[in-house]
């Protein structure tokens, strides 16, 4: 009986301060089986993570691996014993080689200490064989490889330690479909082996395809583990959230309006060409495609944050000149961009100066910052979207993505924009956020607003879009109105297999 | 009980973490005032503040460009073009507001230079202010044929050498700059998009801010204010140097660092760089007075500005 158990967290507590971050949590992973972890941000999953990895140490509780008391005083040490993680954002070598990267800090070496270079790529092959990777070389550069194949290295290099224990946390937040079935064959190759996964993920069709068992946490504690067939999704979302969420995509009941924006023919060279689209006030316009199909390029520079070289953009009728962001925000164009950390947040500034950055000319008497007024506007979009910091002057980095992202979507209201473009606003965020964030959207196009968004998310394109372009190779494939719209015709110009424009 | 003590803990961490350096300020003010007579007195600190003063107010620029994500190699070579090209036009030939405003326009001019290099031409801003820097020695020395440049008139002296009520009107003039440097900083649209230019100037670039121009703007203010410092130091030696200005710009960076400015960009405070032109200041001019010869007293002030970092490195690990 006891033999089934890989691994058993039992009655984990762990404080920070004053704070319990995990009351009483425990987690049993079958041997063989793919056990997902649930739990908004801030649940505490990634504390429990870094738990079993020895980056923090427990208050209380036991961990037991292969039925032995666990002692994972360093990383490496985990390593050694059989567990490997596999992080959200991965931080590979870029200049260095695959096979570099794969044996880093246990490279074979020769006599003298001379590296064995041939031995490592070998090695590397051997490992590619074994899983049936194609793709790859253990001679490319890392740096040239998309995000899917880096994470495959870092599969491989956890094949590589023996792992009989992987986590993975979030791994197919920057995968497309495609990329995604070949990451599941994979874990399902491994599964078969008698490798277990726990598997992090906000997504819960994927949890539903991948997933053997499901363990949800909230606010901390934990609320249950289940056989993946004994639940749906809304009895997921209830537990995770602890209330009902009535209607994930909000409805909106006004009708779209004028034409607000209208591209024409842009094109960068090499990037995307003669890309055209409209979109009205108060209708919402998604933008629907593989990653990489260059969606958010074409957004970039309607933003003039890229430069265009052909094409022309029409605000309200009136043909503009947007070469700068700057112009952009002056025709009250909004811009919320997909990479929050990149190119969104100011991490070490405080969450005021983050809301505010854009709009500050406005908050001023004469030459300088009224912040009695901007603390009384900040305390109304708290209020509003629910966001939760210990106060304004808390730097950004330390706050979770929902958080994150709310304030950034503030910060765009604040410009009081008229043309809103949205880039996977709710890329890495939980469902409670997510549905906070859909609300939002919502209200806005029926203020009047005119919403553009890109999303891979097919759900959330469908649920939330009144019509739908799609694109393919930095070409225009498709567009589909609302009723027309289905998974399979989505799809199906997403990867170029069928085109239909008016 | 145990709360109290982990309570007490946190509140001095606290003042640690805000108040730091400013400690180690004081500790160095009074480790001096036992070691030596001579320290603590009014004449020896209004000497030691005015030579703080010339560094600081460099440092003001050298901060902001810090705080921008920048760099800037280039004022101590700024400080001597502005000495000697000033100085020439200030031995009664010219009014003395000719000489000053030609000397702020040198700024200017090697400001522009430095901002035009780093935005339109993207070279990074360790090479472009080394590159002005390397070449405006030369200039000095060009200028002035390696000579100092003697008979300035008594009213351009005076700002460099003058006091208004016992105290010299250098201190003012760091006082009143660093009261104008923090409130733009802090409360205008413009200071505030030079620190978000330095966290992240993507962002900062998509928010709708003009990067190139606040980029191009913080080099400028940084070569005026190595002028002022330059006409300044000028009237306190009654002289133009090509030499003067050697060595300031590590200085100032010093500074800056040991203030608490991150050269990472984002992070900075004008009162923090005042207090690591003291501590610089207070290493000088305490070994000096301790008899402590200048070899030493260089290996101490690296030792010193390592050290900040250090203990700075340590503040932000235990957060």
């Amino acid at each position: 009986m006891m033999k089934d158990y890989i691994l058993e967290m039992n009655h984990i507590k762990k404080a920070f301060a004053d704070v319990l971050v995990l009351d009483d949590v425990s987690l049993k992973i079958k041997k063989g089986s793919v056990h997902a972890l649930l739990g908004e941000n801030g649940a505490g999953k990634s504390t429990l993570m870094k738990i079993l990895m020895g980056i923090y140490k427990l208050d209380s509780g036991e961990i037991l691996f292969k039925n032995q008391v666990f002692h994972n005083s360093s990383i490496n040490i985990v390593l050694e014993k059989g567990i490997s993680m596999i992080y959200q954002e991965i931080n590979p070598l870029s200049n260095m080689k695959v096979a570099e990267n794969i044996f880093l800090g246990r490279e074979p070496k020769f006599k003298l200490g001379i590296l064995n270079y041939k031995k490592m790529y070998a090695d590397t092959q051997k490992l590619f064989d074994q899983l049936g990777i194609t793709q790859l070389k253990p001679q490319e550069i890392m740096g040239n490889l998309t995000v899917a194949q880096m994470q495959l290295v870092e599969i491989v290099k956890a094949v590589s330690y023996h792992s009989e224990l992987i986590i993975m946390d979030e791994p197919t937040s920057s995968l497309t479909e495609n990329e995604c079935r070949h990451l599941f064959k994979i874990i399902n190759q491994l599964k078969h082996e008698g490798v277990s996964f726990i598997f992090i993920s906000h997504k819960l069709e994927e949890i539903f395809e991948v997933s053997d068992e499901i363990t949800i946490l909230r606010d901390g504690q934990w609320i249950g583990n289940y056989s993946i067939s004994e639940l749906d999704k809304n009895s997921i979302i209830e537990m995770m959230v602890g209330r009902k969420v009535r209607q994930l995509y909000p409805k909106v009941s006004s009708l779209p309006g004028e034409v607000a924006i209208r591209v024409e023919d842009l094109s960068v060279s090499n990037l995307f060409q003669k890309i055209s689209f409209e979109a009205r006030y108060g209708e919402i316009v998604g933008f629907a495609g593989l990653v990489g199909a260059g969606r958010s390029e074409v957004m970039e520079t309607v933003f003039g944050y890229r430069k265009k070289t052909d094409g022309k953009i029409f605000v309200c009728g009136k043909e503009v000149k947007i070469k700068s962001p700057a112009d952009a925000v002056r025709q009250r164009v909004a811009f919320l961009t997909e990479d929050r950390k990149r190119t969104g947040l100011f991490l070490a500034l405080s969450s005021l100066d983050n809301m505010f950055m854009p709009s500050l000319k406005k908050h001023c008497s004469g030459l300088f910052l009224k912040y009695k007024q901007m603390q009384r506007e900040y305390a109304v979009f708290q209020r509003q979207f629910k966001i939760k910091t210990a106060s304004f002057k808390q730097p950004t980095a330390k706050l979770s993505g929902g958080n994150q992202q709310k304030i950034l979507v503030s910060r765009w209201l604040l410009t009081e924009p008229d043309i809103i473009i949205l880039d996977e606003p709710t890329k890495g965020i939980d469902i409670g956020a997510k549905s906070d964030i859909y609300q939002c959207i919502a209200s806005l196009a029926e203020k009047g607003k005119c919403i553009i968004m890109i999303s891979s998310e097919m759900p959330e394109i469908l649920g939330m879009s009144n019509r739908i372009y799609v694109m393919h190779e930095g070409r225009m494939t498709g567009e589909l109105s609302r009723d027309k719209a289905t998974q399979e015709n989505i799809l199906k110009m997403a990867t170029g297999l069928e085109e239909e424009l008016n | 009980m145990k709360h109290n003590v982990k309570d007490r803990r946190g509140f001095l961490r606290e003042i640690y973490i805000k108040y730091g350096i400013w400690i180690i300020l004081l500790f160095m003010i009074v480790l001096m005032s036992c070691l030596t007579d001579t320290f603590f007195t009014t004449r020896n600190l209004l000497n030691l503040v005015r030579q703080v003063s010339f560094i600081a107010i460099i440092g003001f620029g050298s901060a902001y460009i810090m705080i921008c994500g920048g760099l800037d190699l280039s004022p101590g070579s700024v400080v001597a073009v502005t000495s000697v090209v000033s100085c020439s036009f200030a031995t009664g030939n010219y009014p003395t507001s000719v000489a000053i405003l030609i000397g702020l326009l040198i700024g200017v001019v090697v400001g522009t230079v430095n901002g035009l290099l780093v935005t339109a031409l993207r070279v990074p801003p360790f090479i472009a202010t080394l590159g002005t820097m390397t070449s405006c020695n030369g200039i000095a020395m060009l200028y002035s044929d390696g000579n100092s440049i003697k008979g300035l008139t008594d009213s351009y002296k005076y700002w460099g050498a003058g006091k208004i009520m016992g105290i010299p009107i250098s201190i003012i003039i760091m006082l009143v700059l660093a009261v104008i440097m923090f409130v733009v900083l802090v409360y205008t649209p413009f200071g505030r998009h030079i620190v978000a230019v330095g966290d992240n100037i993507q962002a900062a670039k998509i928010s709708g801010i003009k990067t190139e121009r606040i980029i191009l703007l913080v080099y400028i203010i940084g070569g005026v204010l190595a002028s002022i410092a330059s006409i300044l130091m000028s009237g306190r030696i009654a002289s133009g140097q090509p030499l003067l200005g050697d060595g300031y710009e590590m200085d100032a960076i010093s500074a800056a660092v040991v203030g608490g400015v991150s050269l990472k960009g984002g992070v900075g405070s004008m009162g923090g760089v005042i207090c690591g032109a003291l501590i610089i200041g207070i290493i000088n001019n305490g070994m000096d007075l301790l008899g402590v010869s200048s070899y030493w007293q260089q290996i101490v002030k690296g030792i010193i500005i390592v050290l900040a970092i250090v203990l700075d490195q340590l503040k932000q690990r235990s957060e």
